[in-house]
């Protein structure tokens, strides 16, 4: 068995992943990446690379024997959970799972966040007091290492790898059976780590664990699992949380323009950013001037308005920090659905908390601007086809497709074909543009393009200074015709740029 | 004991006195406050409601005699992160619904304690009604009328055991809620609107204070 100590830290957060302003991205869409985030507040970026961590070879083996034992397992047989009620419901059962079961144990990827006390805070399946031991090893294995000062990141043993994130006052660990890389996992874990940020702030986390060391954050995240689960759910699921862009909603220009000048029109004095969205899918953004939106802010505000069902039976109104931007303070969100049925969910997000009527109000005029000018009409017909067909690019042999702009930090996707229709071919998807993605991204030996060839299909992903383009084709299709496929889509690309992405970044 | 009493709730409603009302729900977090929401605004029950997170703002009419009394409702979200947040809901507001589950006794000690919070810093003619929910599950109950209706008296509340899954005294309870509404307020409700009591000016709510009260 081995166990290691990597020696070199992983930066999980490329710079140009903001939804940064954009004024000119079709000509000049390579080279410049966008500006980083705004007046230094961000909090997690990087630090790994502080961390100075030497090469150390872990002489735990009989504890890292047992935990690794506790994890013993094969393939998961989670049901599909697409309608929200089938969510909750699974929640509740993710929670009441008997953590000796071997169900328990078959799991593909365990999250566990614990106090540097040891107390759980969190686990993704089964009850937290079920595993407070499992979790005290972990802390101890943690602690051992950092006896000497150095750190913990991570262990490989018999196919399992389990990662470790620091982040007093909290330790997050990730136990996972997947194909997917260090880096990837780090970056899943940072993911829940801002979730807990967005729901209290740094101070607020600790603040409470230097009043007491021994306090059971558990208090103050109850009601949010849901969330949480959301949340680990979406990185398995969704391209853009592994790329840090946003997908957004193809739309005719015409109708997108409508939108987003009704959108920049219905502002008010304290509003920082307006997100109109479809689903994760991106429809508007307009922002403050100055200020920018972090795709990680993004991503945790739109699972934020997907956890729960309170949004579309009323007008939501809660304080959310978006810890990319500011982790130590807290925005007010006004979160609704345009229209009880609708799909279309508008986020307003404003830094004063007694700015409820006055969101409202910009709600309201918003929704009257897009039904005068019928662009409320043609936004609802573009939700009937929310995606487009890969056939649409004229490549027989191509199945799939994931194309990001750097320089708008959005990507475009068409939706999967049939070899993709159940859960568990999607979810194999993913995990190999996953692995493609933690191959051209390796934190020593990155790679500018990687073909690869397996029984069931043929992958090639590539990564250029303006975009980053990971392709799915049949198992048929050769090297040269891939090559040849990689200059036909973008020339398609460019030619839709305007429906496919939003092309201007607007402020108030 | 019947689902829909005699309020009326509906839209289109005569051209009678408007009266216009903010409400505010506290209680700990699982006692049904949406659930009785959602029954006495859209009819509907959902057994597994989803956690409301902060606060949601929704409006429902009744017709009381000559007058419709709308209620401005702010469903606040029962976990302790939130707890901070609460002054700014029940600050101005004219009517509170205090709901603990009669099935667990602790939710009843803490609708005690909101009371007490109510009555010591929100609006001194606050009405305000304690909501004995989930009362379709009396063979767990734990906490008796008796003692909830002796706790209410004594401390000058309106009480009733209400069931949002069966609808049973749902709209009885807002009903009796809008009967002792002082019915004086602006027939404007835009004006009034301007005015829901979400005290713009207050020191406090402009405090620093985060989410969660230390």
């Amino acid at each position: 068995m081995a166990a290691d100590v990597h020696s070199k830290g992983v930066t999980w957060d490329t710079p140009n992943g903001n939804l940064a302003p954009v004024e000119h991205l079709p000509s000049s869409r390579s080279e410049s990446p966008t500006p980083g985030l705004v007046e230094g507040t961000e909090p997690g970026g990087g630090e790994w690379v502080e961390e100075e961590v030497e090469e150390k070879e872990v002489e735990e083996k009989e504890v890292v024997e047992k935990t690794e034992e506790q994890q013993r397992g094969r393939a998961e047989g989670e049901g599909s959970v697409n309608e929200p009620k089938r969510e909750v419901q699974a929640v509740v059962r993710e929670k009441e799972e008997d953590v000796t079961s071997d169900a328990w144990r078959l799991h593909k990827k365990h999250v566990f966040v614990f106090s540097e006390a040891g107390k759980p805070i969190y686990t993704r399946y089964g009850s937290e007091e079920a595993l407070s031991t499992t979790m005290g090893v972990m802390m101890a294995l943690v602690s051992f290492v950092e006896a000497d000062k150095n750190v913990i990141l991570s262990i490989h043993a018999d196919g399992f790898r389990v990662v470790f994130l620091r982040k007093s006052p909290l330790v997050l660990v990730c136990v996972s059976r997947s194909d997917q890389s260090d880096s990837e996992l780090w970056r899943e874990l940072h993911y829940v780590y801002y979730q807990i940020l967005s729901l209290l702030t740094l101070p607020q986390l600790q603040r409470v664990f230097q009043q007491r060391q021994s306090f059971d954050l558990r208090r103050l995240l109850a009601g949010s699992e849901r969330v949480t689960a959301g949340l680990l759910r979406l990185l398995e699921t969704d391209a853009g949380l592994m790329l840090n862009a946003t997908m957004s909603l193809p739309l005719c220009s015409t109708t997108r323009n409508n939108v987003c000048t009704s959108l920049q029109i219905a502002s008010s004095k304290n509003l920082v950013f307006s997100i109109l969205l479809a689903g994760n899918r991106l429809v508007a953004l307009i922002r403050k001037k100055e200020q920018h939106l972090h795709h990680t802010d993004l991503h945790l505000l739109s699972n934020l308005a997907a956890s729960s069902s309170s949004f579309r039976q009323g007008e939501g109104w809660t304080p959310v920090c978006l810890p990319k931007f500011n982790s130590s303070g807290f925005f007010h969100a006004h979160i609704s659905y345009l229209e009880q049925d609708s799909d279309l969910c508008l986020i307003l997000v404003s830094t004063d908390r007694e700015d409820f009527f006055n969101l409202s109000d910009c709600k309201q005029r918003f929704l009257e601007r897009l039904k005068k000018r019928n662009a409320y009409q043609a936004l609802q017909e573009a939700l009937h086809s929310p995606t487009y067909p890969v056939s649409q690019v004229g490549i027989p042999e191509l199945w799939h497709f994931v194309y990001k702009s750097k320089s708008s930090g959005l990507y475009t996707s068409p939706e999967l074909p049939v070899p993709y229709h159940t859960e568990e071919q999607q979810d194999r998807l993913m995990e190999l543009y996953q692995h493609l993605h933690s191959r051209l991204h390796h934190p020593t030996r990155p790679l500018r393009s990687i073909y690869r060839s397996t029984n069931t299909e043929n992958l090639l992903a590539w990564s250029t200074s303006g975009f980053e383009l990971y392709l799915c084709f049949s198992p048929l299709a050769t090297k040269a015709l891939a090559m040849s496929a990689v200059t036909k889509l973008l020339k398609w690309i460019r030619k839709e740029e305007d429906r496919l992405f939003i092309l201007n970044s607007l402020t108030y | 004991m019947t689902s829909r009493g005699n309020a009326r709730t509906s839209g289109n409603l005569p051209q009678t006195k408007i009266c216009q009302f903010k409400l505010v729900l506290l209680g700990d977090m699982a006692v049904g406050k949406s659930s009785l929401v959602l029954r006495f605004v859209k009819g509907q029950f959902d057994e597994f409601q989803e956690t409301t997170i902060g606060a949601a703002f929704l409006a429902q009419s009744v017709c009381l005699d000559d007058t419709t009394v709308k209620f401005e409702i702010w469903d606040t979200a029962g976990q302790e992160r939130y707890h901070s947040l609460a002054p700014m809901y029940y600050r101005g507001a004219q009517a509170a619904i205090v709901v603990f589950d009669i099935t667990k006794p602790e939710t009843f000690e803490r609708a005690k304690a909101w009371v007490k919070e109510l009555q010591r810093q929100a609006s001194p003619n606050i009405v305000i009604a304690l909501a004995g929910n989930k009362s379709d599950l009396a063979d767990k109950r734990l906490v008796e009328y008796e003692e909830a209706q002796t706790y209410a008296e004594d401390t000058g509340l309106l009480f009733m055991e209400t069931s949002a899954k069966t609808a049973m005294n749902v709209n009885e309870l807002f009903l009796a809620i809008a009967k002792k509404m002082p019915k004086t307020d602006t027939q404007n409700p835009t004006h009034a609107a301007r005015h829901r009591g979400v005290n713009l000016q207050d020191p406090d709510a402009q405090s620093t204070r985060s989410c969660c009260g230390n």
